[in-house]
């Protein structure tokens, strides 16, 4: 019994840090901008494909190269996969973001944009890819590493290690350094911030490719726990990210990390015990409930408006 | 004379549709995506009412659309057909005329009932955060219908053509064409005169000014109870008549993709604008039929519009306005105000 | 029985008590002042009578009903309508719809008349209707009636919301630093605006403002509150003349 709980809190800790990457992405980008950008799910999907691409190119799949050990490939594929889709992410926002940004419209219509770019990425990809969906390869020798009835792959390790790393280097980034201090700046208050010599775009830019980075670090991580890619799987993945990001306060990095865990932590917990069509009904009502109770999420401050 | 242009007109298209789709003048394809046209108006226009006029950001429409689906199937089904589910139907099946019509408005106030899920939380939260609200409340509809396996299930459920045939047998009409858009016009119809009114007006006060509504007597916990229940019900009977068309309905229909179909539809209408939502679900049902040949890229293209418009015309198609601010001269053949 | 008794009201935000022990009454008829310093708490009195804060402590009768624990909405209801420190009408809205709105108390049909027209719809519509014309006429808004209120001067949207505010038939009307923001014309005009409004509505108005020639010239009485608790009280000229209240505006340097 107490072996499989544990198991269970191994799977939960996985599963939530795949949540907890790609909601620390969404809490970035709204922190500063107050922007939802609802691409950020497909953007971890592109970095799935982006991984899957990159991967199977260095393993001679397109091209005749010599063979590379697969730590190799893991190794390059990570940060090269990293780099591409911050590449997406900064492309949707000089593109489709920041003329609207520069016309000063109402925040709802750059919602509404990046609604549509992911829609765009994801039926895209679609359309250019086919509907097959693709195989990840294997870049991880697998070790398995047993206690009692409960097994640990290191890959699990890897992707559990990878998302509480993530979010020390991102708290350290926003708290410590003046990047981060410009960040947190924006988010306050949008216009004074160039009044002070900062440049905003730059800022903006930054927050982009830190939160698209760590979606491509997610999207890998993903293809390699389950490695089977369809175009679609931003979408899910993304949009429940984007509640748990909300239920623990969207803004504060802290409470979507959490929040991703909950999620994490609910669906796993759910299914351990209940037929798993059951495990959207659940988490999504255990959110609703969480959001009835604290209305700006587990971390987030509740404003005041003075008349 | 004034009084009875418009309503003339719009009996009259109504008869000239019945009698094209009767005597087939319009092949079954045309008819059915006429009939899925005014099933968008029904979603664009009550969609808009919520995102529109009271400026809310609502994503999860389409999950009252799936209440009033299964619920006005399950009744009709039960009550007018022979069905795997049920065995015999309770009442004869002729009396389908008189039922089918009032299943479609159980299912709607089933979905009114549903849109007490988004409606009590809006009480005390709004923008970004009611969003997630809207969204998980879709998700948690979808997962409570897939798990009911007593209708179904993932599987789906069907059996309404039974009942729309049984309608068939008593009078040889188009029933689903004729409801059809008698439920759209009786949709545009209270939704005008809910947004005429001094009443409806709370609904844009709250949106412009939500303490200075309140403190100007507008209780606003009811208006945004009435709002959300009027715009969820609108969509239950939406997803009612879908069913019935289709003769089948299945939960994952009403996702998330759906109710973004809807969202394209308001805002590229222009939000708040009543014409504005008609024109953009007229606009969209014939831009998917006429993209139709590109098969998926359609669902890239659409978005790519919507992303193009958002950047030089983000007030869509008509802002807030209607018809009669663009041709003033129309007020003389229809007292619009 | 006096139209609005408060007594000991007290609200505290966390450990600070932005309001203490404030105490006022008004029988009915009054044009009753309250100011004070930046900061001083005036707009947070209001806040309570109008029942958007609730206090921590104390006590608000109108008109014989206690007002604890009611919602704005039908602290209005009972007869207190106000205005605001920055202008809040419905921006999008014509004047005439902003005052509509504001009717919303006196409704009398429901969501099903309103769909089917039925008579009390069509009456009561007249009526909110009719009432509406009346204040924008009362107050020479009549040019303006279908103009929305961001293409106003100013002026005449402070002029629109004291009308919206007319509208509601209050037996006490607050309003909020109604001259700010106004040149000195304008301030003319408000004078005699509000002046012709008590003695048109008989009604009670209780005023904050900071522009003294609005104070001294049109209230009978005068509170002063200074962080929260009332320093002086009475009439224009015992005001002018109290040490105290020079203290609170000027500071206690030596002059």
């Amino acid at each position: 019994m107490f072996d499989t709980l544990l198991q269970n809190i191994l799977n939960a800790l996985q599963w939530g840090s795949f949540y907890a990457l790609i909601a620390l992405g969404y809490c970035l980008v709204y922190g500063v901008l107050l922007l939802i950008n609802f691409a950020h799910g497909d953007i971890f999907m592109v970095g799935a494909y982006i991984a899957f691409f990159v991967s199977s190119f260095l393993l001679g799949k397109y091209l005749a190269i010599p063979d590379l050990p697969s730590w190799l490939v893991l190794a390059v594929t990570v940060p090269a996969t990293m780099l591409l889709t911050s590449g997406v992410g900064v492309f949707l926002e000089r593109v489709a973001y920041r003329p609207l940004r520069r016309k000063g419209v109402n925040r709802l219509y750059v919602v509404i944009t990046a609604l549509m770019c992911g829609l765009i990425l994801e039926n895209g990809n679609l359309a250019m890819l086919g509907a097959s969906r693709k195989s990840f390869p294997e870049l991880l020798d697998k070790a398995i590493w047993t206690f009692g009835s409960v097994s640990v792959t290191n890959l699990k390790i890897l992707v559990i290690v990878s998302a509480f790393g993530v979010f020390w280097l991102l708290n350290t980034i926003v708290t410590k350094t003046k990047i981060g201090m410009a960040m947190r700046a924006l988010s306050w208050d949008r216009f004074a911030v160039p009044l002070m010599g900062i440049p905003p775009d730059t800022v903006i830019v930054f927050t982009f490719i830190l939160g698209s980075s760590m979606a491509g670090l997610a999207g890998i991580l993903f293809a390699m726990s389950y490695p089977v890619l369809d175009p679609y799987m931003g979408a899910s993945i993304g949009w429940k990210a984007f509640i748990a990001a909300v239920v623990g306060g969207i803004g504060d990095i802290r409470g979507a990390f959490v929040g991703g865990f909950i999620l994490g932590f609910v669906e796993i917990m759910v299914v351990a015990f209940f037929p798993s069509s059951y495990r959207d009904l659940f988490a999504f009502t255990i959110l609703l409930i969480i959001m009835t109770w604290k209305p700006t999420g587990l971390f987030g401050v509740a404003k005041t408006t003075k008349i | 004379m004034q009084r009875f242009t418009v309503p003339a007109l719009v009996a009259a298209a109504g008869l000239l549709l019945c009698l094209a789709s009767q005597y087939g003048w319009l092949d079954l394809y045309v008819q059915t995506t006429i009939m899925f046209l005014f099933i968008n108006v029904i979603m664009s226009t009550s969609l808009n009412l919520i995102n529109g006029n009271m400026g809310e950001f609502a994503c999860g429409h389409a999950g009252f659309m799936c209440v009033g689906a299964y619920v006005s199937s399950i009744v009709s089904v039960a009550l007018f057909a022979k069905s795997t589910y049920f065995g015999a139907p309770l009442l004869p099946p002729g009396w389908a005329v008189v039922g089918m019509p009032l299943s479609l408005l159980a299912g709607g106030v089933a979905a009114a009932f549903a849109g007490l899920l988004v409606a009590f939380p809006s009480f005390r939260t709004r923008g970004d955060y009611l969003a997630i609200v809207t969204l998980a409340a879709n998700y948690i509809i979808i997962s409570v219908f897939v798990n009911l396996d007593m209708v179904g299930g993932p599987r789906g459920f069907m059996g309404m053509k039974k009942v729309v045939s049984a309608m068939g047998d008593v009078l040889d009409i188009p029933w689903m064409m004729l409801w059809t858009y008698a439920f759209t016009v009786f949709t545009v119809f209270i939704l005008r005169r809910f947004l005429w009114s001094s009443l409806g007006k709370g609904v844009m006060a709250v949106h412009q000014d939500e303490i200075a509504a309140e403190i100007m007597s507008v209780n606003t916990n009811r208006i945004k109870l009435v709002a959300f229940m009027l715009s969820s019900g609108l969509a239950g009977i939406a997803g009612g008549l879908f069913a019935h068309i289709l003769g089948y309905v299945n939960p994952s229909a009403f996702g998330i993709l759906k109710s973004t179909e809807a969202m394209v539809m308001v805002y590229l209408g222009g939000m708040g604008s009543l014409t504005g939502a008609v024109l953009s679900a007229v606009l969209m049902t014939g831009l998917g039929e006429v993209l139709r040949p590109l098969g998926i890229f359609k669902w890239v293209v659409i978005p790519l519009l919507l992303v193009l418009l958002m950047q030089f015309r983000p007030a869509g198609i008509m802002g807030n306005r209607e018809l009669s601010d663009i041709f003033p001269r129309l007020r003389r053949f229809y007292k619009f105000k | 029985m006096a139209l609005l008794e408060i007594k000991d009201l007290t609200i505290r935000f966390g450990g600070l008590a932005a309001v203490s022990e404030f105490e006022c009454a008004f029988e009915g008829g009054e044009l009753m002042g309250l100011i004070g310093p930046n900061g001083a708490g005036k707009t947070t009195v209001f806040n309570m009578v109008s029942g958007f804060y609730r206090p921590t402590g104390g006590s608000i009768v109108f008109d014989g009903t206690p007002t604890a624990g009611l919602k704005p909405h039908q602290v209005t209801a009972l007869g207190i309508a106000r205005t605001f420190q920055n202008i809040r009408l419905w921006k999008e809205m014509s004047v005439l719809d902003n005052i509509r709105v504001a009717q919303y108390y006196r409704l009398g049909y429901g969501v099903a008349g309103c769909f089917f027209r039925s008579r009390r719809y069509m009456t009561r519509e007249a009526e909110i209707e009719r009432t509406s014309r009346e204040v924008i006429d009362a107050l020479e808004l009549t040019r303006y009636t279908d103009e929305r209120p961001t293409n106003l001067p100013y002026g005449l949207q402070r002029r629109v919301e004291i009308a919206r505010a007319l509208s509601l038939r209050p037996k006490l009307l607050l309003l909020d630093e109604p001259a700010a923001g106004l040149n000195s014309a304008d301030v003319e005009g408000l004078i005699s605006l509000i002046r012709w409004v008590h003695e048109e509505y008989k009604l009670s108005i209780w005023m904050i403002e900071h522009q003294m020639k609005v104070v001294m010239s049109l209230c009978q009485w005068i509170k002063v509150i200074d962080f929260g608790r009332i320093i002086a009280e009475g009439t224009p000229e015992q005001i002018q003349a109290n040490p105290e209240v020079i203290k609170a505006y000027l500071g206690d340097e030596n002059i």
